[in-house]
């Protein structure tokens, strides 16, 4: 009984993993040179161990098959050598300076130090990134575009759920990339599977990194770093075009600074406003405000019903301007355009229970932002 | 040795217990010897001391030293470099500043914390004067330069031609209020 | 004298006073086992939600805050309450019957080294009703997560894990003390059974290592209530310390959870292999090098973060190194079953899925070693998935197997072996579907500590879940075997086991309160 009971189980074991491997679920080959150097050396060393595997556990089913009591099988009474153990030492030994000599190349490779043509200034906020072209005056926050209807499971999920955000990072192909990266507040990690680029991002302390992207495409990453309640919200999109496209881009970018800027002087209208707002209240605010402004206290407080959106609008502007910096509330001035806070302070004190009527200008947060 | 030391005597043992302990904080002077000594996160040393006239003329190798601001926590000052991107021949004394001004309604202080990367680069970024050496209060909307001296090592590896300093802006008002203790 | 012989004769005082009175070594080892079977399910629970919230995409059960104090405390209870005080267990019971001595050297110690951790880890546990929740932070509790960034409950964090470090200490203090001044007349160290020798290397790792936990969480404190900035940039610290004062502490940490489970397996093999452990030297030497070389591992936990060139090289090559004692011990054992005579008992089916899934753990801990190829695998789930190869397969089941093979001399009772079967092939087959599809979704991009994910990880997620409640609740399977087996099971033998060897064998069974009053006499081979 107890026999068929391990026939059984052994079957079905060694079944399970079948359909696993029938499916091409492995390491991205990338589209970088060090990517690819650094995929072979992850199937060289996973040949590796298998070959290791398959030798050590066949003889150990093949003695569980032969030596066994039931079969009849008499115990030998050896019980050391001195030979077979300086053998089974050496031989690891040998294979892991094989191992290493591959892993050493690569690793001197990523190290390269030569002038870069790009440099982008990473920066982990909790919970989007925030890049930076040096020398170049763009720059810009990428937040989580996925809406939170999908991750509330009240929408069907997008093919690119989680991984996605509003503004990707654009770069050239064939070009140097240097990433520089630094946090805002924790420990953040910036992984793109697709370059082979996995940095910490220390609050204080820069690191840097850098790709040469051979194909043009998007490629997706996401934090790595355990940085707090969404650490799985803040994906990273990393745009790769022409170097015409990216020039293009990059003067789209400086004129759309620009425009932001004069948006602010534009008449705006109480819909108008209130609708910009929601979104940005829903890309912005509602992580820790709630979609419904029932917030989470005590961390997070709500803003249904708060005093300070229902109050004084100008003590309203000041604190999403400048933050509660004591009460990890981020000064938006820095982050968003004058209309974008506008909208979402608009939108705040006329949802909800908050029904104020009342209306906050773009003009008058650029007003705010300049006198100070 | 005495009995009661040996490290089969529960006194023996907790000897150690007691110096693994003391061990364990001891890694924190001896994780800054290590920096120094490797540049480790880019960490760079305080006011150049030594007397060091090589002038610009002396050599061609020119380096691209890049400028990057940032503030922790959103700490609500304005933080800039003047410029981004500078050339320099290494020997070169150069002085540059950064903008900042205090956005906030109150008075802030803030400890500037500098980073180099590559960090291979650090030990040779030498500062002759920076804002870094010292606290920095601002009033409630106080703007203000800060300068920043320094020059580049011309022993700096050959493969390096580029560097980035970066600044980080810390609040420290609380911690200074309590007598930073 | 006569105070002496009193001593000798009495059985266990009456009642519940016994239990928190104890000083006997058998008394205090079932008290740590059946406190880290508690633990065990209490962490099981909280793995079994973090399973259920990750059963589809999507957030349904639970916020992400709450996902994140799950994860912190399944680690933090897993590791301090399920894992190393059930090898203590193991240890009070069987170090002084291997070595035949008559109790563990500092009983009263012994005692209070047990019940400092109810204490703390109910202290651990109630912060989960607190403002602001539980720890958050991951049971590595990197700053500045766990200082600037952390909920109220850290301070008790910290305290619980000084209490359990306290307790962890005067654990092994004993062991250490025990094995060098009580073994029987006449055994010489290189005579000790293997078991023995891994757990006082493990002693010496827990001596060396846990005071720098108690020194880093210290720090910790004092960043958070004292102003000091050993880990904030802004007073000139370094989060990045931090991490290298924590893993000094946590690389030897992972040996001490799975070395005493060497030990275990090493006791096993040769029982129902009836044939002597092979190459008792270098299983000796090879336990030996692999806690040497734990100290100066550390750092390849933290490739990502920037490290120079020369120290990547270092820590990769020397991680590596630890390859060859680890590949020593798992040929010594598969060389101990080739040519011998098996029987496939419980105990010895657990330790053969531990050698297997054990070295498909050390065989994923080479890939990860490989620092460019870490550039890829840090912190995703194929880190998971080779780190709970080495933990559950790995530590549980050298638990597990080792409470099977000794269960009989403990309670004089035969476990029903059908059932035993069972739970073995139950958890087998639960493991492997839980960690196995890990490895899958680790390398095709799935971050570790996330408690929603992209629908390209869906289904390796649902087969994960599916596979975790199938191993969570054969576990209730083995409290059933553990409950019927006390309570009904068959009388067992003297020398349950036809091929068992060693001076825990020779007492009567079951194993009686007292035993090695008179020291045994050895009988040299």
């Amino acid at each position: 009984m107890c026999r068929r009971l391990h026939l059984y189980c052994l079957a079905l074991v060694l079944l399970l993993p079948a359909p696993l491997w029938a499916l091409e679920f492995n390491m991205p080959v990338g589209v970088t040179d060090t990517s690819q150097s650094i995929f072979n050396l992850h199937m060289t060393i996973f040949y590796i161990c298998l070959a290791i595997a398959v030798v050590v556990f066949g003889v150990m089913l093949w003695s569980i098959y032969h030596h066994r009591k039931s079969r009849g099988h008499e115990a030998a009474q050896f019980h050391g050598n001195i030979l077979v153990e300086v053998i089974w030492t050496t031989i690891p030994f040998l294979i892991l300076v094989a191992i290493a000599i591959p892993s050493t190349i690569t690793l001197g490779d990523l190290y390269d130090a030569s002038e870069s043509d790009i440099d982008i200034q990473v920066t982990g906020h909790q919970w989007k990134w925030h890049y930076k072209y040096i020398g170049e005056d763009v720059d810009f926050f990428s937040v989580l575009a996925t809406p939170r209807e999908e991750i509330e499971n009240r929408k069907k999920k997008n093919p690119n759920y989680l991984l996605e955000v509003d503004n990707p990072v654009v770069v050239p192909v064939h070009k140097k990339i240097r990433f520089l990266f630094t946090s805002n507040d924790v420990i953040h990690a910036w992984w793109v599977p697709d370059l082979a680029i996995k940095k910490d991002a220390i609050p204080g302390f820069i690191n840097e990194s850098w790709t040469r992207i051979n194909e043009p495409g998007l490629y997706r990453g996401q934090c790595a770093e355990l940085c707090g309640k969404h650490h799985a919200f803040m994906p990273i999109e990393v745009k790769a075009v022409s170097e015409s496209e990216y020039e293009a881009w990059l003067a789209d970018q400086k004129a759309a600074q620009k425009a932001a800027m004069a948006a602010a002087d534009k008449d705006w209208s109480m819909d108008e406003l209130v609708k910009t707002g929601a979104g940005v209240y829903e890309k912005n605010c509602a992580a820790c405000h709630q979609a419904d402004g029932s917030g989470m206290p005590p961390t997070f407080p709500p803003l249904d019903g708060s005093s300070i959106v229902q109050g004084d609008k100008l003590e309203h502007m000041k604190v999403v301007v400048n933050g509660r910096v004591d009460k990890g509330m981020p000064a938006f001035g820095k982050q968003l355009t004058a209309v974008d806070i506008a909208a979402a302070i608009t939108y705040e004190r006329n949802s909800w229970s908050n029904k104020t009527g009342d209306m906050v200008t773009p003009a008058e947060v650029q007003d705010l932002m300049d006198k100070q | 040795m005495k009995h009661w030391l040996k490290p089969s005597s529960p006194s023996g043992l907790m000897l150690i217990v007691v110096l693994m302990f003391g061990f364990g904080f001891a890694l924190v002077p001896l994780y800054d010897v290590f920096c120094e000594v490797t540049g480790l996160n880019g960490k760079t040393n305080g006011a150049y001391q030594g007397d060091m006239n090589v002038q610009a003329a002396n050599s061609d190798r020119i380096i691209t030293v890049q400028f990057v601001a940032n503030r922790n926590d959103n700490l609500p000052w304005e933080f800039s470099p003047q410029q981004e991107e500078i050339k320099l021949a290494v020997g070169a004394h150069k002085k540059t500043y950064f903008s900042v001004n205090n956005s906030y309604d109150r008075a802030v202080v803030a400890q500037a914390i500098p980073s180099v990367s590559p960090p291979q680069a650090a030990d040779y970024l030498n500062k002759i004067e920076c804002f870094c050496f010292q606290q920095q209060p601002l009033e409630a909307g106080e703007a203000k330069q800060f300068p920043l001296v320094f020059f580049i090592d011309p022993a700096l590896p050959e493969d390096i031609s580029k560097l980035t300093l970066s600044y980080t802006l810390f609040d420290i008002s609380e911690r200074d209020a309590s007598g930073g203790d | 004298m006569s105070a002496h012989a009193e001593t000798l004769h009495h059985g266990p005082a009456k009642g519940f006073s016994r239990w928190i009175l104890t000083t006997n070594h058998k008394d205090i080892g079932t008290l740590y086992l059946v406190f880290s079977l508690i633990m065990l399910f209490i962490g099981g629970t909280m793995a079994f939600v973090i399973r259920a919230e990750l059963f589809q995409p999507g957030l349904q059960l639970v916020m992400p805050e709450f996902f994140n104090q799950m994860t912190t405390m399944h680690g933090l209870i897993m590791i301090f309450g399920a894992v190393m005080p059930a090898f203590v267990g193991l240890a009070n019971w069987q170090v002084p019957l291997m070595i035949g001595a008559p109790d563990m050297a500092l009983p009263r110690l012994n005692n209070f080294s047990f019940w400092i951790l109810p204490f703390a880890f109910t202290m651990l546990l109630s912060t989960l009703f607190m403002p602001g929740g539980a720890p958050n932070f991951g049971w590595t509790f990197y700053a500045p997560l766990s200082t600037t960034y952390a909920p109220p409950s850290v301070t008790f964090f910290v305290f619980a894990v000084h209490m359990m470090g306290i307790s962890s200490i005067l654990g092994a203090i004993n062991v250490i003390v025990t094995i060098f001044n009580m073994r029987a007349p006449g055994m010489k160290m290189m005579d000790l059974p293997l078991f023995v020798w891994t757990w006082l290397i493990t002693a010496f790792l827990l001596i060396a290592v846990m005071p720098v936990l108690a020194a880093v969480v210290t720090m910790v404190l004092m960043d958070v209530h004292f102003g000091t900035s050993f880990f904030s940039a802004a007073g000139g610290g370094d989060p990045v310390l931090f991490q290298h004062v924590f893993w000094f502490f946590a690389h030897p940490e992972v040996y001490i959870m799975v070395l005493p489970a060497f030990g275990v397996i090493s006791e096993i093999i040769p029982t129902f292999a009836r044939k002597p452990l092979f190459g008792y030297r270098a299983m000796v030497l090879a336990t030996a090098s692999i806690a040497f070389l734990s100290f100066i591992v550390w750092a390849h936990h933290m490739f990502t973060v920037g490290m120079p060139l020369a120290g990547e090289l270092f820590f990769m090559y020397t991680t590596m190194l630890i390859a060859v004692p680890t590949g020593v011990k798992v040929f010594n054992w598969i060389s101990t079953m080739f040519k011998g005579s098996m029987t496939f008992e419980t105990p010895m089916l657990f330790a053969i899925a531990f050698i297997v899934l054990f070295t498909i753990g050390g065989l994923s801990g080479l890939m990860l070693a490989i620092a460019p190829a870490d550039f890829q695998y840090h912190d995703t789930y194929f880190v998971v998935a080779h780190f709970h190869y080495v933990l559950v397969p790995g530590s549980v089941f050298g638990i597990i197997a080792g409470v099977y093979y000794w269960l009989p001399k403990w309670t004089g009772k035969m476990y029903d072996e059908k059932l035993g079967q069972w739970h073995f092939w139950l958890s087998f087959i639960g493991v492997n579907l839980t960690f196995f599809p890990m490895h899958f979704v680790g390398l095709a991009g799935m971050p570790r500590r996330i408690p929603d994910y992209a629908l390209q990880f869906a289904d390796f997620n649902m087969l994960t879940s599916l596979g975790a409640f199938l191993f969570g609740t054969t576990q209730l399977l083995f409290v059933y075997i553990l409950v019927k087996t006390v309570r009904s099971g068959k009388p067992a033998e003297q020398l349950p086991w036809e091929g068992a060897r060693g001076l825990e064998w020779s007492v009567p069974t079951p194993a009686p309160y007292h035993t090695f009053t008179t020291p045994p006499e050895l009988d040299k081979e």
